[in-house]
């Protein structure tokens, strides 16, 4: 399928350094949650992103500051990407009371709402229609916001997805569908499972929506990608399927060691490191070195920053267990 | 009391009630299978595509999870959305998100995001549905914290209730009976609003307290009708809602009664009754004079046949039965 879109002006090299920073932040979040994790401070379970932040960066680069984006129990990169701090996502992690949900909803639940990042949803699927309905309501208020679901390649075999495209496609809807495939299911290769060898750009046409495969380890190309599905939506045209093709550098979750994956495939993909390519396409570009270490740096001291000021923050008051069920406050429900 | 010209059917008022919230309200967008042009399988969104037409009024494809979720983001991004689920049977479909996304996300944001949508839903048996189309599922949502749940029993209940639920700033399951919807009853005056948690003595009495929810209510009434005539006078609670639940009302009337028994259509046990009667035994055990009493749907499918279906839901026969003898003991 042929889409009339304008060709993407390409990002500056300013521009580039600054997606590569933002890379570099939450790539040393990660590594941060991990340790924390490690060093017994993170409860719970955590899916990190390392290897995912192209795809993130990427596409909130090509969006506006108001489009709304959900996101799934992987979604550190998403809420980073889209606002929240680092700070304010370690603290959640760390059960602290500044942290971005109030230590309500921990590492599958980091939430930005004031930033439109509505959410990460740990029930995998089931954000895909939430999506639709925020484009839907975009498109009644006629505000030309568009709505992004993020979701992995596992998303595509459960029946939120088709709804949720086949619904957007028939009202056109300004959504897009982003599927980061990094080629799991959980511990199952997802061609052991789906039908089609791209699972959700293949699934495009029983939608009669274009579907893209792309590399969704290299920035630039998300970017480009992301800002002419975009520019489709908004001009009614409706939704698009992204299939972006990246790996992640842990296991799963906490728990998984990964061992399931070759050791050739795993040494493939860390050569194709999002922000490694970032950075040599810096360098081919003639970026200085000195700019793309002060980059690393403040990415370094940000985080660490972070983590000191999450590990300082008070525990939340016992008594906010009882808030915020009901938009009054309160969590009242007899008389 | 009007005369009988003047009442309108519980399904009118449905649509009524809708069409008032939207015209008051442009946020307010229905979705749903049929609900448009088609007016609805029930008949219960008559008129309102004429008047509000396609951008108000939204057919769906038969995508519950679709529906439900959409009707999600679309709250949590400005709209007040009414979305229909045909049969509450069906709301097993979307379970998902009547379960685990639309209550939680409010909590598990630590208050960052508001959810004011209507799940509106034909529940409940009487019609000879069969096991699939029959059920009376309140008591599903009722296990779920974060959903307000409101089921009313009178077409100025629906309306009033109606209102209240389109503007809550919190989630309503809306269960209207489908064994009601061709009663009658007075209209919903202008601007009626009935809130959310609060009952109603639907009928006063002396002897034993007996609380009712939607087609349960007529049920209950047309039982104390007939226990009056022996001289047993009984006070029908209409709860309204079962959250927020109004234990207040009960509680006061109990300390009246001294006896108090439940009448619901949900099987006995997983249903609400067991609730009010914990409650009651809990926080209201020094004003009994009697064990508290439940009647209840039986543990079996819902049966087709007329003949089967009375054995397994309430019946006035069997409601008049249990308060004999709860009042003589
Ligand atoms: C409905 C549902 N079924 C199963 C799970 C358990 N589960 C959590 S993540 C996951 C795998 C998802 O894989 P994918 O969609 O590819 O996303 P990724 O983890 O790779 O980002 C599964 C099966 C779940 N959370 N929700």
């Amino acid at each position: 399928m042929t889409t009339a879109t304008t060709p993407t002006p390409a990002l500056t090299d300013d521009r580039l350094l600054e997606l590569y920073q933002q890379m570099a932040v939450i790539r040393r979040t990660e590594k941060a949650a991990q340790d924390l994790f490690l060093a017994g401070l993170v409860k719970g379970t955590t899916h990190l992103a390392a290897g995912h932040e192209a795809v993130a960066v990427g596409a909130s680069a090509a969006l506006r500051d108001d489009d709304y984006v959900f996101a799934t129990y992987r979604g550190h990169h998403h809420a980073i990407a889209r606002g929240a701090t680092p700070e304010e996502c370690l603290a959640e992690l760390m059960q602290k009371a500044t942290g971005v949900c109030a230590a309500k909803g921990g590492s599958m639940h980091l939430t930005k709402a004031d930033r439109q990042m509505l959410g990460s949803y740990a029930i995998v699927g089931a954000h895909l229609p939430m999506a639709t309905g925020a484009a839907w309501s975009a498109m009644l208020r006629g505000t030309g916001q568009l709505a992004v679901a993020f979701f992995g390649d596992g998303a595509t075999n459960i029946g939120t997805f088709h709804e949720a495209l086949n619904l957007a496609a028939v009202w056109r809807l300004p959504v897009l569908f982003i599927c980061e495939n990094n080629l799991y299911m959980e511990y199952t290769p997802i061609g052991a499972v789906t039908a089609v060898p791209n699972p959700a750009a293949d699934r495009a046409a029983a939608y009669q929506l274009p579907g893209h495969v792309i590399d969704g380890n290299d920035v630039s190309v998300v970017y480009d990608a992301v800002r002419q599905a975009a520019e489709r939506a908004r001009a009614g045209e409706g939704p698009t399927i992204l299939e972006a093709r990246t790996y992640r550098h842990y296991g799963h979750s906490r728990t998984d060691p990964a061992k399931y994956r070759p050791e050739a495939e795993v040494a493939e993909w860390l050569a194709r490191d999002p922000l490694v390519q970032a950075r040599s396409q810096l360098s081919a570009r003639g970026v200085a070195d000195d700019r793309l270490a002060a980059a690393d740096q403040h990415a370094e001291q940000l985080v660490r920053d972070a983590v000191a000021a999450a590990k300082a923050a008070p525990e939340p008051d016992p008594a906010t267990a009882f808030t915020d069920v009901w938009a009054d406050g309160s969590a009242t429900w007899r008389t | 009391m009007a005369d009988v010209a003047e009442l309108v059917t519980y399904r009118d008022a449905v649509a009524d009630g809708i069409a008032r919230e939207m015209r008051r309200d442009p946020s307010v967008v229905c979705l749903g299978e049929d609900i448009g042009a088609a007016e609805g399988v029930f008949k219960t969104s008559v008129g309102l595509f004429q008047e509000f037409g396609a951008r108000r009024v939204w057919d769906t494809p038969i995508s519950e999870q679709a529906i439900v979720g959409t009707a999600m983001g679309a709250a949590m991004t400005g709209l007040r959305p009414v979305a229909e689920i045909m049969f509450s049977d069906f709301l097993a479909c979307c379970w998902d998100h009547v379960a685990n996304e639309i209550p939680k996300v409010r909590y598990m944001t630590g208050g960052q995001v508001t959810v004011p949508l209507v799940i509106r839903t034909a529940n409940g048996g009487g019609l000879g549905f069969g096991a699939q189309h029959s059920q009376a599922v309140e008591n599903w949502a009722f296990a779920v914290p974060g959903l307000k749940i409101a089921a009313p029993a009178t077409p100025a209940d629906v309306v009033g209730l109606m209102a209240a639920a389109v503007r809550s700033d919190d989630p309503v399951v809306f269960f209207e009976h489908k064994g009601l919807f061709a009663s009658r009853g007075e209209p919903a005056p202008a601007d009626h609003v009935v809130p959310l948690g609060e009952a109603r003595i639907a009928r006063s009495g002396d002897d034993l307290t007996l609380v009712a929810l939607a087609a349960t209510v007529p049920t209950a009434l047309a039982a104390a009708d007939q226990l009056a005539a022996e001289g047993i006078s009984v006070e029908v609670i209409d709860l309204r809602c079962l959250i927020p639940l109004d234990m207040r009302t009960v509680l006061d009337s109990l300390q009246r009664t001294s006896r108090l028994m439940t009448v619901e259509e949900n099987p006995y046990q997983g249903g609400w009754g067991g609730t009010i009667a914990g409650i009651a035994a809990d926080e209201g055990f020094e004003l009994l004079d009697a064990p508290i009493r439940r009647v209840a749907a039986e543990c079996v499918p819902l049966p087709f046949a007329d003949r089967l279906e009375d054995e397994v839901i309430p019946t006035v026969a069997r409601v008049v039965d249990a308060v004999r003898r709860l009042a003589a003991y």
